[in-house]
């Protein structure tokens, strides 16, 4: 394959009807690369004060059919876990992911939730896992995989419940990438879920749960020491 | 894949006749451009952003070397490896080699043209491996034994009711008396029958959209969840992609994001956009061992630096079928190759030859709607009539054709004849028909006249009106 490489690149510069580029305009590539300019960021998500992206981020996720409740703080996550499932008439088995930040969280309190911990099974019906981010633009859920955060949770079960802090709730994508980058890896995989599993492909009739997760519940923990802020816009 | 498109017209014909192809593209144009309106409505910036995409990708298609090269180096540093192939034979071959060092039987696959363009599941069926198509519409396609109609919604050429018959015909051991009449119970039975099969295969193959250089990542989006599936479950994921894929980094990759969905769907985004970055990290509980990008040229480096640049722009929204006054009349089917509509008559002639897909670049008015959605601006009619004028000077066109052409070009190159002999027609014209007012059949004119009357002209021919008007003014 390494002739078909030479040539396709041979036959790339033979066409733009110029040799393989110098240095100095490669290193000046280099550097457009290393620079991550953003272009155009649309002002919808990007002029807003933190109570604002949260609201949209609520609104925009609410939009494509994901359901949403707010909490005051992680301890009461457990609770909120349980209610969405006695409303969904859903079983309390859950698979959680291997995080830490949800080792903490009591769920002691609600004794009759099953939970395992560790990547989806065939046949599991209900996940839960953290977030790297989220973005308001579109109400949109950053997941990265990990070893704390098997990609498999996102899609298998039916139902994804998605545990998002307000303080991970940016505004566009490029913040996204940003926060990725201050974590100084690539991960192998990251989700954008924006709402339920859907096709069109019926007589553009739109049907959830093509493939993935038929209900996205999200839990949105407001921070206590980011309150304040929302107060003083 | 073998092409009709050498008989585009009796395809088109048949299309026009097909009363359930009819009825689902009447769907269409009710769905797909008026979703586009409000999503472009919803957000100010999406003209500029236009601008920036179309920019991207030409700085891209410019340098395409460099961040191939960049790419490559990248996906091999996270531990990938990339494949590149010239022609279809060496792409189908590059993933044959890759299934038979795992002992792959089974192969679940996301969507991806590129695969169709090469047509993988044939090739992999015929060297024992059986491919299982995973988005809705791929997989309703693939029992049926079509190509698909549509670039993003595959089998939008069916009603619900001929799905229902093909589940019936192929899901042979579920209860012949079940209830198929909703797409909601096709839509769970496909989730019922193709879940074991996504646990079960040994490899699974996506597409991708973009190709981002800076960190050698593919990324696909999908709103059924199928392509996520298809990659983390088995133990290989292979992505099955073109040169013209690339973008420099992950800020480009956003903006043109914001394009896609908007243009495709009308959604703001779509439910899945996933970025692929090599295999399973050490300590990953799930997750594919293996990452191979097989990447397949097949004539798009010979479109470079070239009349035909632009349409390497292409992000494969479909918009431009989507407000096609010809695709909707006769479906994506006639187009008798993989890619159909504006996009597809300026990029099939490029892939398999002019001499089998003459009839395409015709099979256009030129009205410029493809152009004026086009989230990167690729100047459809003017590549159409590039193409045209290849076909003219390669002599394609029938002699009849031709020398209807080279006839009217002598008439039309000396203006006082062309002005005398138009005035007669019109005058001549004018008097036939001015008891009625219109014509039923006129000769040599039976294409049009068959499905409608030819207006009678009233007498003079605008050119003659406006000589006279023009002395009129300056008379007075």
């Amino acid at each position: 394959m390494n002739e078909a490489r030479e040539q396709i690149l041979a036959a790339i510069q033979r066409s733009l009807k110029r040799a393989r580029l110098d240095a100095a305009r490669e290193t000046e590539l280099r550097e457009r690369v290393a620079a991550h300019r953003r272009n155009l960021i649309p002002a919808r998500a990007a002029a807003l004060d933190d109570t604002g992206r949260i609201d949209l981020f609520v609104a925009m996720a609410e939009e494509v059919q994901a359901t949403v409740a707010r909490v005051g703080s992680p301890a009461a996550v457990p609770e909120a876990v349980a209610r969405y499932l006695a409303t969904e008439n859903l079983p309390a088995d859950l698979v959680l992911a291997p995080d830490p930040s949800l080792d903490d969280l009591p769920w002691d309190a609600r004794p009759l939730l099953r939970i395992r911990r560790g990547p989806a099974e065939a046949g599991d019906t209900v996940s839960l896992t953290p977030c790297f981010a989220a973005i308001a633009e579109t109400g949109t859920l950053m997941l990265v995989s990990g070893p704390e955060t098997p990609t498999t949770l996102n899609f298998l079960p039916d139902t994804h419940i998605v545990l998002v802090y307000a303080d991970q709730i940016v505004a566009t994508y490029e913040d996204g990438w940003d926060r990725l980058r201050t974590t100084g890896r690539m991960p192998r995989a990251i989700n954008f879920v924006t709402g339920p599993s859907r096709t069109g492909d019926i007589e553009q009739r739109i049907e959830l749960g093509a493939h993935g997760p038929r209900r996205l519940h999200i839990i949105v923990v407001d921070d206590p020491q980011k309150a304040g802020d929302g107060k003083d816009k | 894949m073998l092409a009709t498109s050498r008989t585009f017209e009796a395809n088109a014909r048949a299309g026009l006749a097909n009363p359930i192809l009819q009825r689902a593209l009447a769907l269409m144009q009710s769905g797909f451009p008026e979703r586009r309106r409000l999503a472009v409505e919803r957000l100010p910036e999406f003209e500029a952003l236009r601008e920036i995409g179309k920019s991207i990708k030409d700085h891209t298609l410019d340098h395409l070397d460099f961040y191939l090269e960049l790419f490559e180096a990248n996906v091999l540093a996270t531990g990938g490896q990339v494949h590149w192939a010239r022609t279809p034979d060496e792409a189908c071959a590059a993933v044959l080699a890759i299934c038979r060092s795992v002992d792959a039987k089974l192969v679940t696959k996301g969507k991806s043209m590129v695969a169709e363009e090469v047509g993988l599941n044939e090739y992999l069926e015929e060297n024992g491996i059986t491919p299982v198509e995973t988005d809705l519409g791929e997989y309703i396609i693939q029992l049926r034994h079509e190509p698909p109609s549509h670039l993003i919604a595959p089998a939008i050429h069916l009603m619900k009711e001929q799905v229902a018959d093909t589940f019936r015909a192929e899901h042979r051991m579920l209860d012949q008396g079940r209830s198929l009449a909703e797409a909601r119970q096709l839509c769970d039975e496909a989730r019922a029958v193709l879940r074991p099969r996504f646990l079960a295969a040994d490899v699974g193959i996506t597409g991708a959209n973009f190709l981002v250089a800076e960190t050698g990542s593919s990324i696909i989006v999908t709103n059924e969840g199928n392509g996520d599936l298809t990659q983390t479950l088995p133990r290989v994921h292979i992505v099955m992609t073109s040169l013209e894929k690339l973008v420099p980094t992950l800020e480009d990759a956003a903006t043109l994001l914001r394009l896609l969905a908007r243009s495709a769907t009308g959604q703001e985004f779509s439910a899945y956009t996933t970025v692929s970055t090599g295999p399973r990290r050490p300590g990953d509980l799930d997750g594919p061992e293996q990452y191979h990008v097989v990447l397949l040229d097949n004539g798009r480096s010979a479109l470079l630096g070239g009349e035909f640049q632009d349409m390497l722009r292409c992000i494969r929204c479909s918009a431009c079928m989507n407000h096609c006054p010809v695709y909707a009349a006769v479906g994506g089917h006639a187009y008798g190759w993989v890619y159909s509509g504006p996009m597809g008559a300026v990029l099939t002639p490029s892939l398999i030859g002019l001499r089998e897909a003459v009839h395409l670049p015709n099979a256009s008015t030129l009205c410029g709607r493809c152009e004026s959605v086009c989230p990167v601006k690729i100047p459809l009619p003017k590549m159409l009539r590039h193409w045209r004028e290849r076909e003219f000077s390669q002599k394609l066109n029938p002699p009849v054709y031709r020398a209807g052409l080279s006839l009217w070009v002598w008439v039309a190159r000396r203006p006082r004849l062309y002005h005398a002999l138009a005035e007669l027609a019109s005058r001549a014209l004018g008097w036939l028909g001015r008891d009625r007012g219109r014509f039923r059949t006129l000769p040599l004119a039976n294409g049009w006249t068959a499905v409608r009357d030819m207006p009678a002209p009233e007498g003079r021919s605008f050119h003659s009106l406006w000589a006279e008007r023009q002395s009129g003014d300056t008379g007075e």
